[in-house]
This record gives structure tokens, sequence and C-alpha cells, in this order.
């Protein structure tokens, strides 16, 4: 596929950024591909290829990280990602009703676990280390502790408000 | 670039502890992962506005100036203080008065009472819930009492952001007189002495593996601490980082030095954004103050500290999956030997421990090998710090020396069990399950073994990381199996066949199980795949993962064959073997069941008891939301 220099330029700066800060080296795929996916919110396979062709690596083997661990995602993830902990004390508490409503509130399925709106991906995760408050569940870097069914609506409802706020 | 001496620490540390001293109260918050859940930022903001309405003099950076601080009040904030069930915990110095589940509101009381007039309040006491006791602060308080808090002892008092303060704790010291008057290997002899073993999962003598590592010649060495605490139920690893970071440090330097390492890296998960925050704090402020870097304590030694954020692997908890994942590749481990005191890190020797280990190094070289020795059982030696979770009263960190037994731990220090609608009940313990996923389960029986590396391997359990969840007797075992088999398949890395195809067949057998599909060959072969993967995998994830199935086969038999024969289970978790009735005698005949079944199996006359069909009923729970009486039994 021939692009335009100066345009594919302008499409991949921001990894070509991510990239010069982590010196282009190889060691540092996991940190490069944390920061990209900070940016664009998931890992697009154009992009991909770029960071394997800037580090020279095959790109089978840049797919083969991306795809191995569980962060990383090749489709795109909704602005609120919501992660259940449905770790051991978590599960005997009852995790499992509560990852029943944020399916049930949100309209999601762990297969299909983005809102079309991409507001919100729903997770089942393993531990979130905060076993003393269980059922745990976390919203982008805020933890909430203790989650009954009542409390998960009432948390989704209040950034569902606050989102609709923002577009008035 | 700055370089800290011995003369430098003791200056900082004197004029901290005097200034320290001089203040009128101490406020500490508790901010950890718990506590901030539970809103303790807010009640941190809150006691900020409320010292300052009242007029009371307050900092929150201690200044060195003793003059400045005298009278004043000081508040900070505290990494993990262990005691999360209870959180928001706010404690208060000198006199050690701890109040529990602190709101905002609480705040201007608190400021008013307490810190200007010496007042407790009570409401806001700690209340033990078996006898109704109040308990006026950590010393009174069972919980902390019982507990022998040495690798977690400063976790919960510093602030964890503030390295002056723990220098005042005299931390760095061990440090440097690791680098400046003993020799590398002193360092490694005075852990091999001290018993130290691996609090990661292993148990192997930390001190050992040092040795091996410093004799390896090589021009380049790495320290990794694995902060990768994957298991699911435990989060020491976490509370240690995020509480008291500079200990961990500390011990990474120690590690180092044994070895002649001057690189190394903190591993940690990505889904503990505060103690990856904390850690890399820690570090600049380090750096900062000339501790690390490249003339350390002016050894003329190099040490540099990375943070290396993980992307989500549980199995990159095992060493070489790890090294591989900083090396920027998937997370898969490699057979061993070659070991990584050999050819670790970018195929250089490399000492990897974790958290847990390393936060004890500063203590042990400090103290001295003998010290640490009095503590735990002839085999393991010193302290253990377990997260104690689940169906128990008092959930939280805790710390207690090795050969403590598991009555202690969950009626004395975890104030007993809890049944499902949260009340302590004297019957209800049914098993414990430590270890997580490697682990296996300990019950009644097992009351008052010593726990220690050695009594629980001849248990079919292990000590792992430390996770200790209490089950009531109200839990499936079979369901608690299934979970942790459950969470190896998801997470085993597909490199070798035993682990990546045995995982899965346990888990469909153990779903025909639950589902009523099985007989009684289904348990002959779910053993016998147990001990094939368990003898076949390659590293510890595979080799482990069966343990929890087996553990509950061995102790749990008759479960399993009540679930195969009679296709029942009487703690009612697996939802194909349910019995669902309706209660005659809570039932009124409202009808409201019947109208919402959506297969027409519940009949009955109006204000008579209704019935279930059983042949009809597809266990939907309807029925069950409908009913205002909680008449339809089962769910």
């Amino acid at each position: 596929m021939k692009t335009e220099p100066n345009k594919s330029l302008r499409q991949f700066q921001q990894v070509h950024e991510i990239l010069e800060a982590n010196g282009n080296n190889k060691a540092r795929l996991i940190p490069i591909l944390q920061q990209v996916q900070e940016a664009y919110r998931f890992l697009p396979p154009q992009v991909l290829t770029y960071i394997a062709t800037a580090l020279g690596m095959p790109i089978a083997e840049v797919y083969g990280v991306a795809t191995f661990y569980a962060h990383f995602t090749l489709e795109a993830k909704g602005k609120y990602v919501i992660k259940a902990c449905d770790g051991t004390a978590c599960h005997v508490k009852g995790s499992s009703k509560l990852l029943d409503t944020l399916y049930d509130t949100l309209k999601v399925t762990p297969k299909k676990n983005t809102t079309d709106d991409m507001m919100f991906t729903v997770e089942a995760v393993s531990c979130l280390g905060a076993c003393g408050l269980a059922p745990v569940m976390m919203v982008n870097d805020k933890v909430y502790g203790e989650v009954s069914s009542d409390r998960c609506r009432e948390i989704l409802k209040a950034i569902m408000e606050e989102e609709s706020v923002v577009k008035e | 670039m700055k370089t800290m001496n011995k003369a430098t620490l003791e200056k900082i540390r004197d004029e901290y502890k005097s200034a320290s001293g001089a203040v009128s109260k101490r406020i500490i918050v508790c901010a950890g992962t718990g506590c901030i859940a539970n809103g303790s930022l807010a009640v941190y903001d809150a006691l900020k506005e409320a010292v300052e309405k009242s007029g009371a003099s307050l900092f929150v950076e201690l200044e060195l100036d003793q003059h400045d601080c005298k009278d004043k009040v000081h508040l900070s904030n505290s990494g993990c203080q262990g005691f999360c069930a209870q959180g928001p915990l706010v404690n208060i110095l000198p006199d050690e008065t701890m109040y529990v589940k602190v709101k905002p509101e609480d705040a201007l009381e608190i400021i008013q009472k307490t810190v200007l007039n010496n007042e407790v309040i009570d409401r806001l006491l700690y209340v033990n819930p078996a006898n109704g006791e109040q308990s006026r602060g950590q010393l009174d308080i069972p919980f902390y009492k019982l507990q022998n808090r040495l690798v977690l002892g400063e976790c919960g008092h510093v602030d964890p952001e503030n390295i002056r303060e723990y220098i005042s704790h005299n931390g760095y010291f061990a440090a440097e007189k690791s680098y400046n008057t003993m020799t590398d290997e002193q360092v490694c002899d005075t852990i091999l002495e001290s018993g130290l073993r691996g609090r990661g999962g292993g148990g192997f003598p930390t001190g050992r593996k040092w040795h091996l590592t410093r004799v390896v010649e090589a021009d380049k060495k790495y320290v990794i601490c694995n902060g990768d605490e994957g298991d699911p139920g435990a989060f020491m690893d976490r509370s240690l980082m995020e509480g008291n970071p500079h200990r961990v440090i500390e011990g990474m330097m120690i590690a180092a030095r044994a070895i002649n390492a001057d690189e190394g890296y903190v591993y940690v998960r990505l889904e503990y954004p505060l103690a990856v925050k904390r850690m890399r704090k820690a570090i600049e402020d380090a750096l900062e103050a000339g501790i690390l870097g490249d003339n350390v304590f002016g050894s003329g030694r190099t040490m540099h500290i990375h943070v290396m954020e993980g992307a989500g692997a549980f199995v990159c908890g095992e060493e070489t999956a790890l090294m591989a994942s900083i090396e920027g590749k998937r997370g898969m481990p490699m057979p061993k030997p070659p070991f990584p005191a050999e050819c670790g890190l970018f195929e250089k020797p490399t000492v990897i421990n974790n958290v847990e280990t390393l936060a004890a190094v500063p203590l042990i070289v400090r103290n001295g090998a003998a010290w640490f020795n009095q503590y735990g059982t002839a085999t393991s030696k010193g302290t253990k710090t377990f997260a104690l979770t689940g169906h128990v009263a008092n959930t939280g960190l805790i710390e207690v020396p090795f050969g403590t037994t598991l009555r202690e731990i969950v009626f004395n220090i975890g104030g007993g069990v809890m049944d499902n609608d949260g009340k302590i009940s004297s019957k209800g313990f049914k098993a414990v399950q430590i270890g997580g996923p490697s682990g296996g389960c300990l019950t009644v029986e097992d009351m008052d073994l010593p726990l220690d590396y050695d009594n629980l391997i001849a248990k079919g359990a292990m000590v792992g990381s430390g996770g200790l969840v209490v089950m009531n007797q109200e839990s499936c075992m079979i369901q608690i199996a299934r979970f942790f088999m459950n969470f190896t398949q998801n997470e085993s890395c597909g490199k070798c066949l035993p682990c990546r195809e045995g995982t899965k067949q346990m888990l469909a057998l153990l779903d025909d199980i639950i589902e009523g599909n099985a007989t009684m060959k289904t348990m002959d072969l779910l053993e016998e795949v147990g001990h094939v993967v368990k003898k076949a995998s390659l590293c510890g994830l595979g080799k482990t993962a069966p343990s929890p199935v087996l553990s509950t086969i061995a102790k749990f038999r008759e479960e399993y064959v009540e679930h195969i024969e009679r296709k029942h289970c009487s703690t009612n978790n697996c939802k194909a073997l349910m019995d669902i009735t309706i209660d005659a005698e809570k039932c009124i005949g409202c009808t409201a069941c019947a109208r919402k079944c959506p297969v027409n199996a519940i009949s009955g006359e109006k204000k008579k008891p209704h019935s279930i069909d059983p042949a009809l009923c597809i266990k939907c729970g309807e029925c069950h939301k409908a009913c205002k009486f909680n008449a339809v039994m089962g769910f």
C-alpha cells in the first residue's frame, strides 16, 4: 500500500513520539503498547504494523505480545472501563451477582462487552487486591468496595448523569 | 549528583524525630486502597478543613525545625493499616486512639473533642462484635494485639510519600551498613543464617539464592522485585508497596549489594495503579536524596531501579515468565535450568525476590539474623503476612509468626466466621482456602495445625503468597474448585500441553459434576488428569493448578459424591442441582409468582399455597424475585 509519506507521518505522529520517548527499544515493547493503548484506547492493527517496522521486529511478534496480555485490546473500549473483581474473596461474597447486574443494566454480555455508545466496557478480572472489601469493582482507576447490586446501579447512574450534563 | 552518607542519615533521623516529638497531636488517615475505596480521602480533606476552622495550626509536611512544630497538629496519610473491614481508619497519636468507619461529617467533632480536648468519642471506637467490648486503639483491639507486625511494622504509620519519615524510623541505615561495612559474602551469610525463605510461594531459602548468584562471574547482574501479585485473594505485596515503598527499595539495595548488581526492576501488576505511583515516587525521592545513584553511600557502587508495569498475565508471577515480560516478550516460562542465578534477565545473572521477602531484608540486616530467627518454627523462620478474607468478621491484612494455628487466626484475630447475612455464627466454619489457585483447603481437623511451609505441603496445601479465604457452611466446595480451575485454565499461557489441555479437561469434568451430568467415573478421571497435570507441567502454574481440585476431593469427598450420585448440592450453590420449592407456611397464595413464571411451572389456587413442578421449572429465578414473602426456597 502506497501512501503519501507526509500524510502517514501525521497519522502516526503520536505513536512516533511514544516510540521516541522509549528510545525505539525493543525491550520496551510492553510500555510502548501500554502508552499507545492509553492514547488510542485500543491497539489498531495499522499501529501494530507501524510499531513492528519501527522496532525492526516481525509483525507477528508484536501481535503475539499484544494478544498475550489481557490488558491489551485490539478492539476499541468504552470511555469507562469497569473491572468487576471475580477473585476468590469477591467470588465467595457474591461477585457473580454484581457481574449480572452490570451486564443487565448496561445491556452487554461477556462476549460483547462494550456498550453501543462506546461509553462502558465491562470486564471480569481475577483480583483487584482489595479483598477486604469484597465484592469490589474498579471504574477506570477508582476502586469501589462492598458493591451491592443497588450500589452498582447508583454508581452507573451517577456516571451517566455526569456524562449527559457534559453533552448538554 | 548528591551522595548520602551515614552522618546525613543520622541528622535527618534525629531532626525529624525531635520535630515529630514536639507536635501536640498526629492524625494518621489510612490511605490504602481499601480505605480510599471507603472514602478516606474525603475524611482527610474534612479533617484538614476542620483543623483550619478550629484555629489550631496544622501542617501536612513536617518541618525540620522543631520550634515550628510545637503544639501543632500534624496530619498525614499512611499506607494500609490492615483492618480493611473497619475503614476508613483514623489513628491519633500519641494516645493511639483509633477511630473506625469514620465519615467526613465526624471530622469537626474529632478535632474539637479528641485533638484539642483529649476527649474520646465513644461511637467511633471499634466494638468487638463477639462480645460488644469497646477498644480504644490498636493496643487493645484483638485484631492488632494478637499480631506480630514486623514486616508490616511501619506500614500504616509512616507517610509512604515522605522519605524523611522512613529515615526517622532507621530507614536506609541497613543499606548503608551493607554497602560500607559488610562484604557481599557477609550479607548473603546474614540472610542465610536468618532462615528467611521466599514469601512468594516456593519457600526457597533467600540467602542460598543470593549466594548462588553472587558466585557467578559476570559484567552485569540484576535484582528484580516480583510485585506481580496475581493470586486472587492476596494483597500483602500491594499493601507493602503502597504503605512502605522505601522498605522495598532498601531491601532491593541490600540484595544488589549481596550479589554485586547495579540495576534493579520492580515489576508491579497493572491492577495496582497506586502501588506503581508510590513506588515511582519513592525511587525518585531516593535518587534525589542521593541514596540511589552512581555512588551509593560513597561506596563507589551504582544502583538504579526502574518500575515496570505488567500487562495483565497471571503467569508473569513465575520468575522466568516475568523476565521475558521485562524483555518485551510474551510472558511465557522457560524450562529450568538454567536458573536465573546463572542466566536471567537479558541473559545475565539475576536475583528475583518477592516484595515481602525483600521488605524483611532490611530488618534482618539491621537487627541481626538471631533476632529474626527467634520467630517461627524450626524450618520456617520469621513472620508471614496473610490476607484474611471471605466469611470472617475482621477482614484485612495480618502478620503472625510461622507456627500460629488456624484457630488463632480465624477466631481470635479474625473475630470468627460469619454467615451469609453477615452475622457471626459459632458453627459456621467449613474450610479455609490457603495459597490461592496453587493452594488447597484446610478444614476443622486442621484447626490446631501450626502453619508453616512444610506442614502445609504435607496437608496438600501451601503457604503460597498468603491468601487466606475463610468459607462458611453455605459455600459449595465444588464451586470453589471450579472457580480456581476456571482461573488457571484462563491464565495458562499455552506453552506446554499438560497445563493447556489438562486444565481445560479438568474444568469440563467439574462442569459435568456441577451440571448433574457426571458419574463416579468422572471423579476418577478428574483425579487422574489432575495427577498428570501436576507431574508433567513446565512451570509452577501448571504444577500446582490441580491442587484446589485434588485437595477438595481429598477433604470433601462426600460432597462430590452427593453432587454426582444424588444430583444434589446441599449448599444450594449449583443452579442445575437446585431444589426449588415454595414454603407452604410462608406462601399466602397471592399468585404473583405463577403470573411471572415463563414456563407455567407454578400452580395453585388463589389464597392457598402454590407449588412448583420440577419437571417444567427452568430455574430462572423470576418467582423468587416476584415473591414478597420469601416463600420461594432454593435460591
